[in-house]
């Protein structure tokens, strides 16, 4: 074994000064064990150690919040005594090592987030960004992560209902893979993590510890080099049927009153998992590997202790209801072992052997944990955008943009999810702005989400995480729902940059001010930094996985226009084409400032739509974001097989920058009963116009060209097929 | 009509399975458990789709050896009813109670969308609800769908009326002769791949499904 100094430290990814910490606290030199502990528990991943600081200004409290950020999930009340649980969580660097694994186990990890806390999963949402598509190893990328989220979350029984996915160069070296996971619980059995009862027994079930994801923590927190390759033994291999098996097994046993604490081992495994049971519960801990599952022979203590094996999970029982909850698992036939005890010590010790490889004080691996105020460089804000004139026409241009990789449809992704399974599945994927979900057994459902534009936020950090928010709060919003909670994963490059940095820093100043606006506040996630390969940082990419609650399933609306409907467009359209797609597939520019959020306008429109849609009358609802209004006219007529004529633009916005731009809260809405929308309307003081109708002959532009409907899902459904077939 | 539903470790529809069932039939499912060898008192057993064992092994192979499946089997032998769904048709084919077998589907991806399923015949116990020839929606969500016999059995099968239903709008797993569904000779085992059991409700996009438990249910 190597000897332990500042350069074994090092190499673990701990700088001089924290290895000095370590040695302050130990008071001597730590063992091998101990060294490989502080470094994943002093890692970006788990410490959050450049985003701790900054992350408080996130408001994270409501009257309905039950648990905010700190648990393993965010816990909000949604009524009728159920909880709903719910968390967003990235698995970026493993994906670009093994994209098939590297998804799959996203999807394991953050569903043991929030069947930890008490809660049966009922969805999955994504948000995934790639490199460019004109290179070969980007559809090879594409091709693994969605055939693993598929293949984890199609076994385990967990609909896959939602999601983004965005293409652009900055992904080149780095895709980005953020999952997200949300269960429903009763209000009165939601489990938490903190230990407690001095001699109670520490237990673990699940699949048997492998060398697997060794130090598979501290990889999430390095940059990428050429060598990325030879870092592929560090990711995990998923085994849904085990994750299966551990979800039913787990929430039988949360039935009874066995369990006192419980916490999945995601990153840094067994350590990350005891350390933050006994340090919550304030008491100690220990271990005794010798009684540890493994399924290599000869694992050292640091291996076991470092592991990242997935389906595994740590819990503190009763005495008394011990041989209960074996049985349990027995017939799931899972693994369960006590491997330890709580203690009052306060310290952590592993034994393995008859020797004792660890013993660490708990108080100040946690408070001594670092924390950095990184410098960071405000954003330059974007120049002005110059003239910019139409050089294809409105048809062409938008054949081109709902052909484009960042507007087509999604359905040869999404057609290899399960989405339905469970029977609750109101909303499918590409059927409504969010996915809606019925709780079983209840009249109440979940509306689900995830957003951000990172081409905003590399334009604008500040006003982009904004967006990122107020673009949730609407598609929420535009299906009926009320929209409740966030929770986010902020993926950035390198904070040691100072720019990098700024980045982080003025998407979480936007993101807070819009969250206060909108009551909408963040109560989980998790950041992904040193998104960087050679050098070259991603776009910032603060996603946003956001939820609400329609009292009433059967009231959601989805985006299909209908014959005998009239399209009025609610909100102020300025023609706004800084950092629009129009811009960038059209003119051939990713220029200017992004669109402004104006939150007080987000919040009176968004309002009133969610009135509207409760008061009846309103048959479908689309909110307005990439690729402006004719792109989202043309996705109602898509959804609902039918065609629409459309008026004339005003003349005081150009025609292109009418159609194609990216104005901010605004919505279209289908009614059999534009009068009414429009009195409405102005009463409430909002913009409204009728912009169309329902016809049964395709598209027909001001003008009089008409595209028929096979012509524009022809252009809106051709990329993705022909894109994995070249 | 009593009816079971069969759980093995991994199989994951069968609430939704539940639902449609208690829907049409009025009264909730006994839910058995894999390890129990004892069928009596059910009038049909249902087996719903998931990953038993994980499909690990072919799927539906593992869950075929399971103690319960004799239990099936003499269920089957006394004239009792069974409905496979998914990885339910794939553990009927795999145990023997249904003939042929389901492959990788043939673009060899997980295919999850709405079917149309055409009604071959109107008068079993499974499709008394419907009319011959009728086309209906049907969600799929499989990665291995497509159903393959040698020549004779699938002339067999269409000669003695034994397919159940068919792909109506477009074969996309590469199932011979468009088959999505089969009988058993007696008409009382049915296997299909796509899933009627979750389109049982207006709230989630129709009811589409709902003939065939009501068929169940009235017989």
């Amino acid at each position: 074994m190597k000897m332990v100094d500042a350069a074994l430290a090092k190499s673990f990814g701990l700088n001089a000064e924290e290895y000095g910490k370590v040695l302050d606290i130990m008071g001597r030199v730590p063992s091998f064990t101990e060294l490989g502990i502080f470094s994943v528990m002093w890692s970006e991943h788990c410490s959050y150690k450049s985003s701790r600081v900054w992350l408080k200004e996130l408001p994270t409290k409501a009257p309905w919040v039950i648990h905010g950020p700190g648990e393993n999930a965010g816990v909000i009340d949604i009524g009728e005594g159920l909880a709903a649980i719910f968390k967003m969580e990235s698995h970026n660097h493993p994906s670009f090592i093994e994209p098939y694994q590297g998804a799959a186990t996203g999807v394991g990890g953050i569903l043991r987030d929030v069947f930890t806390m008490g809660a049966r999963p009922i969805a999955n949402l994504n948000a995934l960004r790639f490199g460019d598509p004109a290179l070969a190893v980007t559809k090879r990328v594409v091709d693994g992560v969605v055939r693993g989220i598929g293949g984890y979350g199609n076994c385990v029984g967990v609909p896959t209902v939602g999601g983004e996915v965005n293409f652009h160069p900055a992904y080149n070296g780095n895709p980005l893979v953020n999952a997200m996971t949300v269960g429903i619980a009763r209000t009165d059995k939601i489990f938490l993590s903190a230990a407690a009862g001095i001699g109670n027994p520490v237990v673990y079930v699940g699949s048997r510890t492998g060398r697997d994801g060794i130090h598979g923590a501290t990889m999430a927190s390095a940059e990428f080099d050429a060598d990325s390759d030879a870092k592929r033994p560090t990711v995990q291999v998923g085994d849904p049927f085990t994750e299966k098996l551990l979800i039913e097994a787990c929430l039988e046993l949360m039935a009874t009153d066995a369990i006192i604490a419980i916490q999945d081992m995601g990153a840094a495994g067994l350590t990350s998992s005891s350390v933050e049971m006994a340090g919550k519960g304030g008491v100690g801990i220990e271990l005794n590997l010798d009684h540890c599952p493994q399924r290599e022979t000869g694992m050292t203590a640091y291996e076991m202790m470092l592991s990242e094996s997935q389906e595994r999970m740590l819990m503190v029982l009763r005495p008394d209801r011990q041989d209960l909850a074996r049985r349990i698992f027995e017939k799931w036939e899972l693994d369960f072992a006590v491997i330890g005890h709580l203690t009052n010590t306060g310290h952590i010790v592993v034994r393995h052997h008859g020797q004792v490889e660890a013993d660490i004080p708990l108080d100040p691996l946690a408070e001594l944990a670092p924390s950095y105020r990184r410098p960071f460089l405000e954003p330059t804000p974007p120049a002005p955008l110059g003239e910019t004139p139409d050089p294809i026409g409105i048809e062409a241009a938008l054949l081109k943009l709902i052909a484009c990789p960042d507007l087509c449809s999604r359905a040869w992704i999404t057609d290899q999810y399960d989405s339905t399974v469970g029977g609750q599945t109101v909303k499918r994927p590409g059927a409504a702005d969010a996915a809606v979900v019925r709780i079983e057994g209840h009249r109440l459902a979940l509306a689900l989400t995830t957003d951000c534009t990172p081409r905003y936020c590399a334009a604008d950090p500040y006003e982009g995480g904004a967006q990122a928010v107020a673009e949730a709060w609407r598609n929420l919003t535009a299906v009926g729902a009320r929209p409740l909670a966030v929770t986010d994963n902020l993926n950035f490059g390198n904070p040691e940059k100072p720019e990098i940095m700024g980045q982080f820093v003025a998407a979480i100043r936007g993101m807070a001010e819009a969250c206060r606006a909108l009551d909408f506040p963040v109560v989980s996630g998790n950041v992904s930094l040193y998104n960087e390969t050679e050098g070259t940082a991603i776009l910032p990419t603060p996603a946003i996985g956001a939820l609400g609650v329609l009292e009433d399933a059967s009231t959601a609306l989805g985006i299909a226009l209908a014959p005998g409907d009239t399209l009025v467009l609610l909100g102020a359209t300025r023609g706004h084409l800084g950092q629009s797609l129009w811009l960038r597939e059209i003119a051939g520019q990713e220029a200017g400032p992004p669109p402004p959020v104006d939150l007080a306008a987000e919040r009176r429109n968004g309002d009133f739509v969610r009135g509207l849609i409760q008061r009846g009358g309103i048959n479908a609802c689309h909110d307005l974001s990439d690729g402006g209004l004719l792109v989202a006219v043309t996705e109602m007529l898509l959804a609902g097989g039918t065609g629409a004529s459309l008026a004339a633009p005003p003349e005081t916005i150009a025609p292109h920058a009418y159609w194609f731009g990216e104005d901010q809260a605004r919505y279209l809405i289908a009614t059999p009963n534009p009068a009414t929308v429009l009195r409405d309307a102005q009463a409430a003081g909002l913009p409204a116009a009728v912009i169309g109708r329902a016809e049964p002959n395709g598209l027909t532009l001001p003008g009089g060209v008409t595209i028929s409907l096979e012509a524009l899902r022809d252009a809106h459904t051709r990329f993705f097929p022909a894109w994995m077939a070249a | 009509m009593k009816a079971g539903i069969l759980l093995f470790p991994g199989i994951n529809r069968e609430r939704d399975m539940a639902i449609a069932v208690t829907r049409s039939f009025g009264v909730a499912p006994r839910i058995v458990w894999h390890k129990e060898t004892e069928l009596s008192g059910l009038d049909l057993v249902i087996i719903p789709g998931g990953f038993s064992f994980g499909d690990y092994l072919r799927c539906g192979a593992m869950a075929a050896q399971s103690p319960v499946m004799r239990a099936v089997k003499d269920h089957a032998a006394r004239g009792g009813y069974v409905l496979g769904v998914c990885n339910g048709f794939q553990i009927l084919t795999e145990s023997g109670l249904l003939p042929g077998a389901l492959l990788r589907n043939a673009g060899l991806r997980f295919l999850s969308m709405d079917t149309m399923l055409k009604v071959e015949r109107a008068d079993t116990v499974f499709t008394s609800h419907y009319q011959t020839g009728q086309i209906f929606r049907a969600p799929m969500a499989h990665g291995d769908g497509n159903y393959t016999a040698d020549d004779a059995t699938l002339d067999r099968l269409e000669g003695e009326g034994l397919i159940a239903f068919r792909y109506a709008d477009q074969n996309r797993n590469g199932s011979a002769r468009d088959i999505a569904g089969i009988y058993s000779p007696n008409h009382r085992i049915l296997g299909l791949m796509p899933h009627p059991e979750d389109l049982v409700d207006p709230l989630m996009g129709g009811e589409d499904g709902k003939p065939l438990f009501d068929s169940l249910a009235a017989a």
